[in-house]
């Protein structure tokens, strides 16, 4: 596969589609499976590693959905491509960072992706734009169901798909929902609420998964336990809080445009005015800055700016991005000044004029 | 070794596994009762909240719960614990009795619910233990041939062929 064609191209929980994008940004699933006749990847050999890819990649160019997938050999890949497919969501850190035989499979729209030889030897995933869990669902029930008709996953009746950590064993799936919540972050609401989702049960993550601290106030929730209960009850748990963390999102920017409607109204302009004049930027302050302008932006702050937009420049101005798009490699510094100039040049032909009321 | 909280020997070994981090305790008998009564305290909440995964265990059950090895991989539990993954899909009968509360403990249940695989004309969990015997006649015919038995490394691997043969099916290969 060639990663120039995705450079262009959005990606699937970027579109800022679908029900519920002001706030719901991406839906996905992934399903955990192993094969039966191999050790799970951390206790294979190198050669096993090898076969345990040549096996799958064989077996699923058999199914109808191997049709639809490329493949990309991870390993032969230079960092800034692994952290490329990072950004994109399409493999995790821990596969872009390890070491040996591994690869990643994926469909042309980047809803469906393979990663062979992560924690385990089969990682399937699907994700769309919005909230639709319900459809995402479906489709890698779909594509497990051709998967397990070709090879031998590894099943006991009692423990059910056997993983490598037992955090994962028995459906071994995890159902998230990525959403954007600044309004309950500049209302200090975010800590309750996020207490009372772990009673449920429910974990919280930052962007991209790191630490507790969401970076431009984007988080993911997701199921924490994956065995006895099925996997429709498991998306369920998932899907229920989904329009009560909807509808204390909406009344918290109710609340902020009718209490503190200049104070939001100039955050939102600060923000917008440094990402077009900066000629220095991380990539920290960047999301941070776009975060509020994309509030801004729902709110009727800021005009003549689409969210999806806003939503391609998230992914566009992270590290790796930015240098495929450049085209060249660059070091922290000389990022921070690409950035900079990439979104002076984005914003100076978009325009957006912040509304005068 | 000394508790990590006094200065009296540590008899209680605790393993915490959390969203795959493992954590050890040492404790001494004091100290892991209060630790063990303050996880449970919280633990109403911790345990609905599928809390951490604890085993807890004398010294002397330690060491030799520890030595226990998969008959298939090879991994010890104490492996296990230190790295807080398993060796094989076999560990999870090979270890069955010691993974219990452990699973008990992260997941609340203790037995699958959801979906099964559907593999035309292969009883999945029969399966799943023939193929797991290839892990172990892997490594008996990897020793064979570096003792240079070859004879005993060829009969292996027939073994392995007729396995495969029988439980994977007609392959693209
Ligand atoms: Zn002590
Ligand atoms: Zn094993």
């Amino acid at each position: 596969m060639n990663l120039e064609s995705l450079t262009q191209a959005t990606g699937e929980w970027l579109k800022g589609t679908g029900p519920e994008s002001d706030i719901v940004m991406s839906s996905r699933v992934r399903l955990a499976r192993n094969l039966a006749q191999f050790p799970f990847v951390g206790r294979a050999s190198e050669q096993e590693r090898g076969e345990i890819e040549q096996f799958l990649r064989e077996q699923i160019a058999t199914a109808p959905i191997g049709k639809d997938l490329e493949y990309i050999d991870v390993g032969q890949l230079e960092e800034v491509d692994r952290q490329f497919l990072v950004e994109r969501q399409l493999i995790s850190r821990e596969h872009a960072e390890a070491q040996g035989a591994r690869s990643v499979a994926i469909d042309r729209v980047e809803q469906v992706s393979l990663m062979i030889n992560e924690e385990d030897h089969l990682r399937i995933q699907c994700m769309h734009s919005g909230l639709d869990l319900a459809g995402v669902w479906e489709q890698i029930r779909v594509v497990d169901e051709q998967i397990g008709k070709v090879v031998p996953y590894a099943f006991h009746d009692r423990w059910g798909y056997l993983t490598a950590c037992p955090t994962n064993v028995g459906t071994g799936i995890r159902v998230s929902v990525m959403l954007h919540l600044p309004a309950l972050v500049i209302t200090r609401q975010i800590d309750k609420v996020f207490r009372s989702l772990h009673k449920i049960s429910l974990a919280v993550r930052g962007l991209y998964g790191e630490g507790s601290q969401a970076m431009g106030d984007f988080y993911q929730i997701s199921n924490q336990t994956t065995l006895g209960r099925t996997e429709e009850e498991l998306v369920e748990q998932v899907g229920d809080v989904v329009p009560v963390l909807i509808d204390y999102e909406r009344r918290a920017r109710e609340f902020l445009v009718r209490e503190t409607q200049q104070n939001v109204h100039d955050q939102v302009s600060r923000a917008f005015g440094i990402l077009r004049t900066a000629q220095t930027i991380t990539a920290e302050e960047t999301m941070q800055l776009l975060s509020r302008v994309r509030m801004g932006v729902l709110l009727g702050l800021i005009g003549d700016i689409n969210i999806a937009d806003i939503n391609s420049l998230l992914v566009q101005t992270q590290p790796a991005h930015l240098q495929k798009l450049r085209g060249v490699e660059l070091d922290t510094k000389d990022r921070n000044i690409e950035r900079a100039r990439y979104l002076r040049k984005h914003f100076e032909s978009a325009g957006g004029a912040t509304s005068p009321n | 070794m000394k508790c990590q909280q006094c200065d009296k020997p540590a008899v209680f070994h605790i393993t915490e596994l959390e969203s795959g981090e493992v954590r050890e305790l040492h404790l001494c008998e004091g100290h892991a009762q209060a630790y063990l009564n303050q996880a449970e305290a919280g633990g109403g909440q911790e345990q609905e909240a599928g809390g951490p995964l604890t085993v807890s265990q004398t010294a002397d059950e330690l060491a030799v719960l520890d030595k226990k090895a998969c008959d298939m991989c090879g991994v010890t539990f104490f492996e296990f614990r230190n790295q807080g993954r398993l060796g094989c899909p076999h560990d999870y009968v090979q270890f069955e009795k010691e993974l219990e509360p452990l699973i008990a403990n992260i997941h609340g249940a203790t037995r699958h619910t959801g979906r099964r695989p559907d593999r035309a004309g292969s009883d999945l969990p029969e399966a799943t233990e023939q193929l797991t015997g290839v892990i172990g006649l892997r490594r008996e015919m990897q020793e064979a041939i570096n003792r240079e038995d070859y004879e005993r490394a060829q009969e292996v691997r027939d073994e392995i062929r007729t396995i495969e043969a029988r439980w994977l099916g007609p392959r693209s290969t």
